[in-house]
């Protein structure tokens, strides 16, 4: 009886710690999870047929200009390679396998307006977005303080987009909004140019003029621009816009005392933007007063206000063209991975009038009168005729033609996938289930450190800089052999790969479902011919090598890393 | 050396610029073999090289090799005799300082720059930061201008980690360093992660998928140079050049007197690159950013710089390599003569200093000075940053004042600033 009784005592002492630990563990699972709930949103029918309504709009230029070229566009992709290139261009990211499934299950001739829609209400997309445009507007500079007040301003910006902030409100929130850099995130717009406690205007003045106005003004900070109009004394007034700006306890504000003052150097008749502008009476007959200005359009500059709330109801004045232009060739970069005109920040300057044969003032016009929502002006670019070509075309099989093809946009450019997005990619094909904010925390942590240490060996290019040059030597490297390769690809549980070799039943299902999983398609009868070979040579019954090889495969394939 | 074409396209991949990315990327990473006997060339005959041992954080000129001791700004600091007679530096450094003969000592570099992302740009690049472009880094520009006969590994390598790393800016992505995070083992993901059988299927597979997805884009696909790019990578891996990462292979009493640490196995590894004929190497020593504590700071850091910046120099030249390569120590700025209230020195790009030695630099010459009690600002024949930028090109052999026009069409020369003459051994 005591010795039962003894050997209950002691099974209690080791089960109940041990009960104790799970029951920790299951608390903490469950309180990891996103408190967030799936919602999913009403798809609006009368917003999908404006969007389809202005598509419709650029499809007549496209296809005006195709004839007069007398080009023959690509055939329409197929729905599926429509649904990878929306995913990676608005999300940075390939469809997960159980989205591929639920699309596939969704037969409706709609169907890819509705994803895309649902897409653009997702916040995997605003944070996305988020990012790529904060580095057109703050840079992808390193830095301690810069990293976090770039968080604080992507994280804003994705906000925004998610809320369909009109983005002409958000532009002019960046440039003139005052504040803490934690209390107001958009003033981190500003807080990127301080330097040593003061802020440099010429950075901003640079900033504006190519991320909003799609111009280089800032070519002319040295010497008048060599081959646009623009000043030195322009650039400089655009600069003087920011001049009143200063950092304090309180953050950014603006003192109206504050002037730009300029040296001017004894040698020649060049002036350069150096000089203390604290105060006037500092100013000597070797310094000038620079008052602020814009280079074109002065009659939009409002009067009233800060010089930064005048320059940012100048940028964003219903008729200053080079905004909205600025904004459609962006986004059509995004969506396409090449801007519809390159360098994405110098654009040529608009006719006098809208004309309707100009896709950015075609786009621009749209985007205006639609309120300046960002997301809408994106959903109607992957709504185009062009973005649902097919990336193949007889034109492409020759050297003679090829150019000649891309240029017109009658087929999808092949475009090297950006870090982010061969990240995200990477990350998503490693798993089964859809990676996003409502994934588990302990998901979203490995994933926020894997992108860390795959970008520091990776690169990060500049935006406009990602898919028009070839992939280096070193990222060819990371991806056949790095660390994080080799985590996604290795058979487990919790990868893709183990669990697609552990719960197909054959051979022809694996390869289906890896091929599903990477490249958002089912191989066609040779591949799967050729591929077969990985399964049956010489790897007995252990079937995990043989997906992990197909694995590294797909993801090393030009059809992988090149967005199609 | 022809750099003009590089930069000058527009239009994405037309025919051109595949034809001289390929070209760039051939330079960065030569093929076939190397011949054995490359490595084994001396003197006149070897191509050129620039290794930058790169201070990070902005080394204290005067706890370096600018102190002035018994001084108001001196701090604890003590100076001891060198090679050069007269010549003092600071007392963190004996190795250096019997060596010293081999260096000559800016003393008087100035720049508007101090803030380290921007100092950094500056330091290694010669210009100044500009949102309009990203300008290259010297180590790229040597790896572009000197090709390096039959070298399998990239041209441009650095060495541990740097918080603003070199890039290979408007001269392309090609010209990025290949950089290896911690020194002396090998390179980073150099070794293929399954056995010589699988990777060999692996790659057949890759080949079929390469062949299906050129159906209907044979030409796009070509441009992307997806299949050129990897097949470098290959090569990489395959070649018996990657033995010049490790130092494995040298004697014990090398490593330790370079010092057991990611720095000195860095500078043994940068000596062993130049040999197989590697162009540009940057070893980077951080901790240099001493706001507090900055003189038990600098002596640590010194103990670790000392012994590999002495042995590098001394190998070097006994292995007759030092004629042919640039050495350049150096940081993003200096350290402010005033101590502030927490024993620190706070950023001073106003007089800082450098050692420069090797290919075409005379040797024991002190340029500048500074002032002993931090009152004048300005130092005596200050340097601008430019200057030593096109003082370290042109001793390398290359045109620093040719112009590139960069994507954008934008003319740019590699330097716009003016050899310092009486650096230079030709003068």
């Amino acid at each position: 009886m005591l010795g039962a009784f003894m050997k209950y005592r002691s099974l209690r002492c080791r089960v109940l710690p041990l009960v104790a630990i799970v029951l920790v563990a299951s608390m903490l699972a469950a309180a990891s999870r996103s408190p967030i709930h799936v919602d999913t949103p009403a798809v609006s029918q009368e917003a999908i047929a404006s969007i389809r309504q202005s598509a419709d709009r650029v499809d007549q230029l496209l296809l005006h200009r195709w004839t007069e070229k007398g080009i023959e566009p690509a055939a329409i992709a197929d729905d599926s390679t429509v649904l990878r290139r929306i995913w990676m261009s608005l999300a940075g990211t390939v469809p997960s396998l159980e989205e591929i499934r639920r699309f596939e299950s969704d037969r409706e001739p709609d169907r890819l307006d509705r994803w895309l829609d649902a897409l653009l209400h997702d916040r995997r997309s605003s944070e996305y977005l988020a990012k790529r445009l904060a580095r057109s507007f703050i840079g992808n500079e390193g830095g301690q303080f810069i990293v976090f007040r770039r968080d604080r301003f992507t994280s804003w910006l994705s906000e925004q987009l998610h809320l369909r902030t009109p983005y002409d409100r958000v532009v002019r929130e960046m440039v003139a909004t005052q504040g803490l850099w934690t209390g107001e995130p958009a003033v981190n717009f500003v807080t990127q140019a301080a330097v040593d406690g003061r802020i440099d205007e010429n950075k901003l003045a640079g900033r504006v003029s190519r991320a909003m106005l799609g111009q280089r003004i800032d070519c002319a900070q040295c010497h008048n621009h060599p081959f646009a109009s623009y000043t030195q004394s322009q650039f400089e007034g655009l600069a003087a816009c920011f001049a009143q700006a200063r950092l304090s306890p309180v953050g950014v504000e603006d003192d109206p005392r504050r002037v730009l003052t300029l040296d001017i150097p004894a040698t020649s008749g060049a002036t350069s933007i150096k000089a203390d502008r604290d105060s006037p009476a500092m100013m000597s007959s070797l310094h000038r007063a620079v008052a602020p200005g814009v280079p074109f359009g002065r009659e939009w500059m409002p009067t009233e206000g800060t010089s930064r709330e005048n320059l940012a109801g100048w940028i964003t004045h219903p008729v200053n063209r080079r905004f909205e232009r600025a904004v459609a060739n962006r986004a059509w970069g995004i969506a396409f991975g090449r801007p519809w005109h390159e360098p994405v920040d110098d654009l040529p300057n608009p006719l006098e009038s809208p004309s309707e044969s100009d896709l950015l003032d075609l786009l621009g016009a749209d985007f205006r009168a639609h309120h300046c929502d960002y997301s809408r002006l994106l959903a109607v670019i992957c709504s185009t005729r062009a973005f649902r070509l097919a990336s193949t075309h007889p034109g492409l099989e020759s050297a003679d033609s090829v150019d000649r093809i891309e240029n017109a946009w009658a087929v999808f450019p092949l475009t090297r996938l950006l870090p982010d997005q061969m990240i995200g990619a990477m990350v998503q094909a490693g798993v089964l289930e859809t990676i996003d904010r409502h994934s588990h925390l302990f998901t979203r942590t490995v994933r926020f450190f894997r992108e860390i240490d795959f970008v520091r060996e990776y690169g990060d290019a500049e935006e406009g800089q990602g898919g028009n040059q070839p992939a280096t030597i070193p990222q060819a490297l990371v991806r056949m052999n790095g660390k994080l390769s080799r985590e996604l690809i290795g058979a487990n549980a919790f990868t893709s790969s183990g669990r697609i070799s552990s719960m197909s039943h054959d051979d022809h299902s694996r390869i289906e479902t890896v091929f599903l999983v990477c490249l958002t398609r089912r191989p066609t009868a040779a591949e799967e011919e050729a591929i077969l070979p990985l399964f049956t040579e010489s790897l007995g019954k252990n079937r995990s090598l043989a997906v992990e090889d197909l694995f590294w495969t797909l993801t090393n394939s030009p059809e992988f890393c090149w967005n199609h | 050396m022809n750099f003009s074409h590089f930069c000058n396209t527009r239009n994405r991949f037309s025919r051109r610029s595949v034809v001289f990315t390929v070209a760039s990327m051939g330079l960065a990473l030569r093929l076939p073999a190397m011949e054995p006997k490359a490595a084994r060339i001396r003197g006149n005959d070897r191509g050129k090289s620039l290794i930058t041992l790169w201070l990070s954080g902005g080394p204290s000129q005067l706890e370096t090799w600018d102190p002035h001791p018994g001084t108001s700004i001196g701090g604890p600091t003590r100076d001891i005799s060198t090679a050069i007679g007269g010549v003092r530096i600071a007392e963190h450094f004996p190795l250096v300082a019997g060596l010293l003969d081999r260096f000559s000592i800016i003393r008087s570099l100035v720049s508007k720059e101090g803030d380290h992302e921007r100092g950094t740009h500056l330091l290694k690049t010669g210009y100044r930061p500009d949102p309009t472009l990203m300008h290259p880094s010297l180590g790229a520009i040597v790896a572009h201008g000197i090709p390096s006969e039959s070298l399998e590994i990239p041209s441009f390598i650095t060495l541990g980690s740097d918080n603003f790393p070199s890039t290979g800016g408007y001269l392309g992505a090609a010209l990025d360093p290949y950089r290896v995070f911690v020194p002396g083992l090998s390179g980073q993901n150099l070794v293929a992660n399954v056995d010589a059988i699988r990777q060999q299927r692996r790659l057949d597979a890759l080949d079929r998928m390469t062949h299906s997805f050129e159906q209907g884009r044979m030409e796009s696909v070509r441009r992307t140079l997806h299949s050129h790019t990897l097949k470098e990578a290959l090569t990489l891996m395959s070649s018996e050049q990657l033995g010049a990462f490790s130092t494995a292979e040298e004697p014990s009493a090398v490593r330790e007197a370079y010092g057991d640490n990611p720095f000195g196995r860095g500078c043994l590894v940068a000596r062993r690159l130049v040999e197989t004929g590697v162009r540009s190497i940057e070893v980077s020593l951080s901790g240099f950013d001493t706001h507090a504590n900055n003189f038990d700071g600098h002596a640590s850091q010194a103990a670790i710089l000392d012994p590999a910046l002495a042995t590098l120099v001394g190998e070097l030249e006994q292995r007759d390599l030092l004629n042919s390569t640039v050495l350049l120590v150096i940081g993003e700025f200096g350290r402010t003569p005033s101590i502030n209230p927490l024993a620190g020195r706070d950023h001073w790009p106003h007089g800082f200093s450098c050692l420069v030695a090797g290919s075409g630099f005379v040797r024991g010459k002190v340029i500048g000075s500074t002032d002993p009690e931090g009152i004048q600002k300005m130092p005596v024949d200050p340097v601008n940053v430019a200057d030593l930028a096109a003082t370290v090109l042109d001793r390398l052999g290359i045109d620093f004042s040719h112009e590139v026009t960069t994507p954008v069409g934008r003319p740019m020369k590699l330097s716009e600033g003016f050899p310092v003459k009486s650096l230079c051994f030709d003068s």
